[in-house]
């Protein structure tokens, strides 16, 4: 019941916030217009030119977009804290993220067009995340879990030093900004069709953390209890690893590397819904996709120029996460 | 009922123990003793499935362990770990809840009669009013009794219980082992590990006790837990000693002086 309202309650946030964000910026538009707006382009009526383009090509596409991947990253880090039973694993502990970044800055150092770029970068981001798995399981430990997260490590360090390299290569006149802007996360020149391209990913990702939510949930109690609680382990935790990298790569393509919500927003669900992975897939999809929203509203009003995300998403994550730390395990557990 | 005939148990090449022959039906605690170390955990894993026979098989309700699903596996035998502090802090009635687990479709969350059965097994073991609490807020008793009862939510007939009652107090004890004992009066059948003898001695049908890498005894109590055996097992002499209510107890043997 208390965990219906508190989703129902997101949900008017998330919407909140995606009208906010379609207000905002160097040609302010009324609420009320973009709503007249809205309503105009379902009913099929004339919207005002300065309006139509702005709303519907540049605002509600980059919205969109930060819903999107604040949703994905946000459902890919609850999952994954779910799955490893620790509170501090981010959507990137498989190396999807550093994966992802390798294939794009290298589609940058080639000078590769921008969806070439994305689409590198989500396959690498998906390759990455099937070498840490292979990896684990020829390791044949005892420990599945361990292995898995070492291994993440392992490999994502490589990468990291892949993209180290690709930095020294690149000019740095034309393709280190773009490389670095790209690590550090940004929505800036979203077009709708990116939307398109990344959005059915995302949904095709979700959907089995959605429909497996019971299961995975028992997950947390660790390998034995799951297993004699009538889980297929070694199942579900696949397909919730193949999901939630999915998720991540599809998220992370689109808009570059973007920390800390994945880490952030299932600790910030869990005082509100409880511990219930049921509970805190839904509220961290809406939480995470209105606090991206919000920080992406920001970075492109507060200054002159762009701020990156991931700069902003640290600058904001950091403090709040001292915050719930501070107030004791209970947040997480 | 859980049969192993000539089982061999450990992990991977190492073998714990071998020539393991038990079988508990319902109505039944078979006790299951044995020093440190000596393959009590590793059987009870290999009970459950959880990892293979190195030789030998285990049977429930004569189907190979190793041919049933995870969840019809988990509809015939219910698993009750030691009580531990969770990641994740769960109510109690989460916990239990988890117990339904098996009996949901693949693709399906509780529903209102998982609820209600969820609650009646915290009912049937008088912890209906932890049902809102954080399962790693109440005592260590409690929380036992906890996974107990989320292994009645699971409707199994059997029951795999790793050392209840270590780490309880007195009173928690002697309040765990006697659900436990109400449980085998309803028809439950039990495998229970523990250090104790004399709780073996009070509760079991059976007991079977594993050390040297065999099955060193298994019969009934009273042939098993004989001074003997036990101070064999143990490697520290021990003596039985009979109480004026007529009760066996076990007692470190007195130096002869």
């Amino acid at each position: 019941m208390r965990a219906g309202l508190v989703l129902a309650f997101l949900a008017v946030c998330l919407l909140a916030a995606m009208l906010v964000g379609s207000v905002v910026g160097p040609y302010q538009i009324p609420p009320g217009e973009v709503l007249k707006a809205l309503i105009a382009r379902l009913t099929g009526a004339p919207v005002t030119a300065p309006i139509d383009t702005i709303l519907f090509q540049i605002r509600l596409p980059r919205v969109l977009a930060a819903a999107l991947v604040g949703g994905a990253l946000a459902a890919a880090g609850a999952s994954y804290q779910t799955l490893f039973r620790n509170p501090l694993v981010s959507p990137d502990i498989l190396g999807v993220s550093a994966g992802a970044g390798l294939g794009a800055v290298l589609g940058i150092l080639l000078s590769l067009p921008v969806v070439a770029i994305q689409g590198l970068g989500f396959v690498t981001g998906l390759i990455t995340v099937v070498i840490v798995y292979a990896l684990a399981r020829a390791l044949r430990s005892q420990n599945e879990v361990l292995v898995l997260v070492l291994a993440g490590i392992v490999v994502g360090a490589l990468a990291g030093a892949g993209i180290s390299l690709v930095k020294i290569l690149a000019d740095p006149y034309n393709q280190l900004p773009a490389i670095t802007f790209w690590l550090l996360g940004s929505l800036s020149g979203i077009k709708v069709s990116d939307v398109w391209s990344a959005a059915p990913l995302v949904v095709v990702g979700l959907l089995p953390l959605v429909l497996l939510r019971w299961r995975i949930g028992v997950l947390s109690l660790g390998d034995d209890e799951a297993r004699a609680l009538g889980v297929n382990v070694t199942l579900v935790r696949g397909i919730v690893i193949a999901a939630a990298t999915l998720v991540t790569a599809a998220a992370v393509s689109v808009s570059g590397v973007i920390g800390w919500i994945g880490l952030m927003i299932p600790h910030m669900v869990r005082p509100l819904v409880g511990p219930r992975y049921d509970r805190v897939l839904p509220a961290s999809v809406l939480m995470g996709a209105a606090f991206l929203v919000l920080v992406d509203t920001l970075a492109r009003s507060a200054a002159r120029t762009e701020i990156p995300l991931g700069l902003l998403t640290a600058l904001i994550g950091a403090p709040i996460f001292v915050w719930l730390l501070a107030r004791g395990r209970r947040v997480w557990s | 009922m859980i049969a192993a005939s000539n089982l061999a148990i450990g992990y991977g090449t190492t073998q714990v123990a071998m020539g393991i022959d038990l079988a508990v039906a319902p109505g039944e605690i078979l006790c299951l003793l044995g020093p440190n170390g000596a393959g009590k955990t590793t059987l009870f894993k290999t009970l459950l499935g959880l990892i293979p026979a190195l030789q030998g098989a285990v049977a429930v309700n004569g189907i190979l362990v190793g041919d049933m699903s995870r969840a019809a596996l988990a509809r015939a035998v219910a698993y009750v770990p030691q009580a531990q502090v969770m990641e994740f802090a769960y109510t109690v009635l989460d916990l239990v809840l988890m117990g339904r687990t098996a009996h949901l479709g693949p693709f399906t969350s509780p529903s209102a009669a998982d609820h209600d059965r969820a609650r009646s097994a915290l009912n049937e073991l008088g912890i209906l009013d932890l049902a809102d609490r954080e399962a790693n807020r109440i005592s260590g008793g409690q929380r036992q009794l906890a996974l107990i009862a989320r292994a009645l939510a699971q409707d199994a007939p059997m029951m795999v219980m790793d050392e209840p009652t270590a780490s309880l107090d007195l009173g928690n004890r002697f309040l765990v082992l006697a659900r436990v004992q109400a449980l085998r009066e309803r028809g439950f059948g039990v495998v229970f590990s523990t250090h104790d003898p004399d709780q073996a001695r009070e509760l079991a049908t059976r007991v079977a006790v594993i050390a040297d890498g065999r099955l060193a005894a298994y019969g009934t109590p009273d042939e098993t837990l004989t001074a003997a055996t036990l101070s064999d097992v143990y490697g520290v002499p021990v003596a039985l000693e009979r109480t004026d209510t007529g009760r066996t107890v076990i007692a470190p043997a007195k130096p002869v002086s």
